[in-house]
């Protein structure tokens, strides 16, 4: 361990203070910090963090290096060639299993806090105002991306600095996708989102809001207008339990709780109109990001917040630090557990739950232990529950889109370039994945982008 | 007005923030969602026109589109009434209840809103039924005026039922005869019309032994059932446009859920128009009444400020 030196810890508020606000958790390393960190890298490493741990392949070893000399604008410029926004990768991705969890200090003592340093790189680069590099050559060819969140971001942020000219079109009234309306201010302030998407106009790049593509503007007409047209809706339709009750009042999906809280900052009610109901003791169906999400905006609105689970503790999926975040602030877990009925003894707002205690059974698709009924129901009072148990790809375009192959889970078609059924228009992210990671969509967006620099090129 | 916007922009405009130049169409996207003339129709109910080229040159009757009126409001979804393609106009008629509204009112000729989106939903499924029976109870009639529109150009014959409360909170009357071929009128307490409601003067026609091939319906939840199961098996179509209350509009939030023949389907997206056979009408009322003391204390507060 100590020949390694020791790793860096980011200061996190206290978990009693944190609660009382959506302000962030987590903060931000100092230059110094990131330097003396920065500098543990060691020498001649083979970077298994940078080809197997990172899906779009960040040039981690050159980062560590460019910061541990202080070159922190380099590092910058080198993070960008790869992730366009290292201040918003550095905050949602899922570390430790992909870049930190592949270094080699990891097996030597604690993995380098590369995330927290990507996170300060850019934050400091925003704060500095470095503007990035467009080419001076101009294409004279348009493209137009659908969908706002990371997958779009990329593509609209490499081909306007390839030299094309790039418009983006959004059906909400803020850009960002799932890290506007999903990922929560005190996870990811709204106020980085919103410096990125200056950054992307500050290159050129056109933003349209309150386009829904497919019936604002078919993507036929967008075809006729564009001479490519790149699709990343993302998989935002939530999934139902099917379970009796499930339509009750107080009865969220954490899609419509998020939005109401993140994108109509309801937790401002009533200076902001929209409303939210909040519970006494809220229980929230689902243990992955969005679960996690949900509950601990649920605390944060004052309530007595419980994680409902199906599964065990090992199996939960999310990112461990939030899950980590969620107990050091309250949440309370229930594995094992999952609704069968909910309840209202007024019927209309919902009471309470009846519960099926499950066990783990044999290895499913996924390896995971499946959860199998042991036959005991339990009743649980509640005044609000959440269902967070997953989405599918966004039906909305596909429904308008003759011609655009699907495949049965609602996912978007592509071949291995990003090329979908109809010519002249691409994919990429949650929308040909099904639900993912942000730095996955990135990855998406990446291909996807030099597939289109490709096609282009030829025509 | 209109017009000043066209000469001003000529055929193509490309503004600061967008550019597409979709089907020729003027697409003044930095002028979109700006008041172009605001009307009261009857005490508390007003009709508003806005320009929206991009929405109105895809509208079809039966969809709605989104509306913010500043930063900080909800987002409300709005009946389409009319438009213009060409000109690139929308009407919406609205009635003055919550804070939106009231915002809204607040609002004049010139002023903009701080977003629009459309058109959204399904188009209804209007086409050539033969003798058809159209139904708007209150601020649903003008809400169904582009349906039985519709109905008419496409030939079908048009039985039209509209009601309000009384006869002072009747509006769109006028239009809804222009458009159908006869026209009964019902309120609550008989100061115009037959007293009683819409669906009294339905069970009237269809005992007297007329027969419809089709039904639309667009009002309050009760009405809407009322209507429905006085139809039920003598009106072999039925549709019925629902009102649930809305977040996103594009389908991702699930807040709009209704169960249509036991599978669950989003309002905003699915809809807004379903077959009234289907709808599991209990539940929607439900899911209506979950706001009721939020919505108090935003009027609440809007009030006190308004008294600054
Ligand atoms: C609550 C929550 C927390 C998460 N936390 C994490 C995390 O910590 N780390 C992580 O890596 N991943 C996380 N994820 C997953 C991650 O956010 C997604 O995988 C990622 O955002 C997918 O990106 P995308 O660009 O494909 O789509 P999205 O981010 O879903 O963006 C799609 C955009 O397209 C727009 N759109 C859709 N249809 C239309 C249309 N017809 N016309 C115009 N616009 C349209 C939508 O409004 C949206 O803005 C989380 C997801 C959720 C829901």
């Amino acid at each position: 361990m100590s020949k390694v030196g020791k790793r860096i810890q980011a200061r996190t508020r206290p978990a009693c203070e944190r609660v009382k606000d959506f302000n962030e958790v987590e903060l931000v390393i100092n230059e110094e910090e990131a330097i003396r960190e920065a500098a543990r890298d060691i020498k001649y490493c083979v970077a298994p963090c940078m080809n197997r741990g990172c899906p779009v392949n960040v040039e981690i070893p050159t980062m560590l290096k460019l910061v541990s000399q202080g070159k922190i604008k380099e590092a910058y410029e080198s993070l960008i060639t790869r992730t366009p926004v290292p201040s918003i990768t550095g905050r949602v991705c899922q570390q430790e299993v992909q870049c930190e969890g592949s270094c080699v200090l990891d097996r030597l003592g604690e993995p380098i806090a590369i995330g927290a340093i990507e996170k300060f790189v850019g934050d400091w680069a925003l704060e500095n105002g470095i503007e990035v590099a467009v080419s001076s050559q101009k294409k004279g060819k348009s493209v137009a991306v659908v969908g706002s969140g990371p997958a779009g971001i990329v593509v609209a942020s490499e081909l306007q600095r390839a030299g094309y000219d790039v418009t983006v079109f959004e059906a909400f009234h803020e850009p960002g996708g799932v890290l506007t309306y999903g990922i929560p201010e005190f996870r990811l302030p709204k106020r980085i989102v919103r410096r990125e998407f200056e950054k992307l106009k500050n290159i050129g790049v056109k933003l349209e809001l309150g386009a829904v593509i497919g019936t604002t503007y078919t993507v036929d007409e967008l075809l006729k207008n564009f001479n490519a047209v790149f699709l990343g809706v993302g998989a935002g339709r939530p999934m139902f339990l099917n379970a009796p009750g499930e339509n009750y009042a107080n009865i969220y999906t954490a899609n419509e709780f998020l939005t109401r809280v993140n994108l109509m900052k309801s937790y401002k009610f009533p200076e902001y109109d929209t409303p939210l109901h909040i519970g006494r003791k809220v229980a929230v169906i689902g243990a992955g990001n969005t679960a996690m999400d949900a509950a601990r905006s649920a605390l944060r609105l004052g309530a007595e917040t419980y994680i409902i689970y199906r599964r065990g503790r090992a199996e939960m999926t999310g990112r461990a630090v939030e899950v980590h975040h969620a107990e050091e602030e309250g949440v309370k877990f229930m594995f094992y557990s999952s609704p069968s009925e909910f309840l209202a003894a007024d019927g209309i707002n919902v009471s309470g739950i009846k519960i099926m205690k499950m066990k783990p059974g044999e290895p499913d698709r996924t390896g995971r232990p499946r959860p199998v009924p042991t036959g005991e129901i339990v009743n649980f009072d509640v005044d609000m529950v959440i269902t967070a148990i997953g989405f599918y790809p966004n039906p909305l375009i596909p429904g308008m889109t003759p011609g655009l192959k699907t495949d049965d889970h609602g996912r978007v078609v592509v071949d291995l370039e990003g090329r979908t059924s109809i010519s002249g228009v691409y994919a990429g992210g949650d929308i040909v994945t099904g639900e993912s990671t942000v730095i996955e969509a990135m990855g998406w967006g990446r291909r996807v982008a030099k597939t289109i620099n490709r096609d282009l090129s030829r025509t | 007005m209109i017009e000043d916007f066209l000469k001003m922009h000529g055929k193509c405009y490309y503004s600061t923030t967008a550019n597409p130049c979709i089907g020729g169409t003027v697409l003044d996207i930095a002028r979109e969602g700006t008041i172009l003339e605001k009307e009261e129709l009857t005490t508390n109910i007003y009709e508003m026109k806005l320009y929206a080229p991009k929405i109105a040159r895809a509208a079809h009757a039966g969809q709605f589109m989104l509306l913010m009126v500043d930063e900080k409001g909800e987002r409300v979804p709005m009946t389409m009434v009319d438009w213009d393609s060409t000109q690139g106009w929308i009407d919406i008629v609205y009635q003055e209840v919550g804070t939106t509204t009231i915002k809204l009112t607040g609002h004049g000729v010139g002023d903009r809103l701080f977003y629009v989106a459309g058109p959204l939903g399904k188009p209804s499924r209007v086409g050539k039924f033969g003798r058809v029976v159209v139904i708007g109870g209150g601020v649903g009639v003008p809400a169904v005026y582009p349906i039985a529109r519709t109905l008419k150009l496409q030939g079908n014959y048009v039985v039209s039922i509209i009601g309000a409360k009384t006869s002072n909170a009747l509006v769109y009357e006028e239009k809804m005869k222009e458009v159908s071929d006869e026209l009964i009128v019902t309120t609550d307490d008989g100061s115009r019309g037959l007293k009683g409601f819409t669906s009294d003067a339905l069970r009237g026609l269809l005992l007297n032994g007329q027969e419809f091939n089709a039904m639309w319906s667009v009002g309050p939840t009760l009405m809407m059932k009322a209507c429905s199961d006085v139809a039920a098996g003598k009106i072999p179509n039925s549709f019925a446009s629902l009102n649930s209350l809305m977040v996103c509009g594009v389908g991702m939030c699930g807040a709009c859920r209704v169960t249509v023949k036991d599978k669950i389907l989003l309002t905003c997206v699915d809809g807004p128009e379903f077959i009234s056979y289907d709808v599991n009408w209990k539940e929607l009322a439900i899911r209506l009444k979950s706001y009721m003391r939020e919505e108090t204390v935003s009027l609440e507060m809007l009030r006190g400020a308004d008294k600054l």
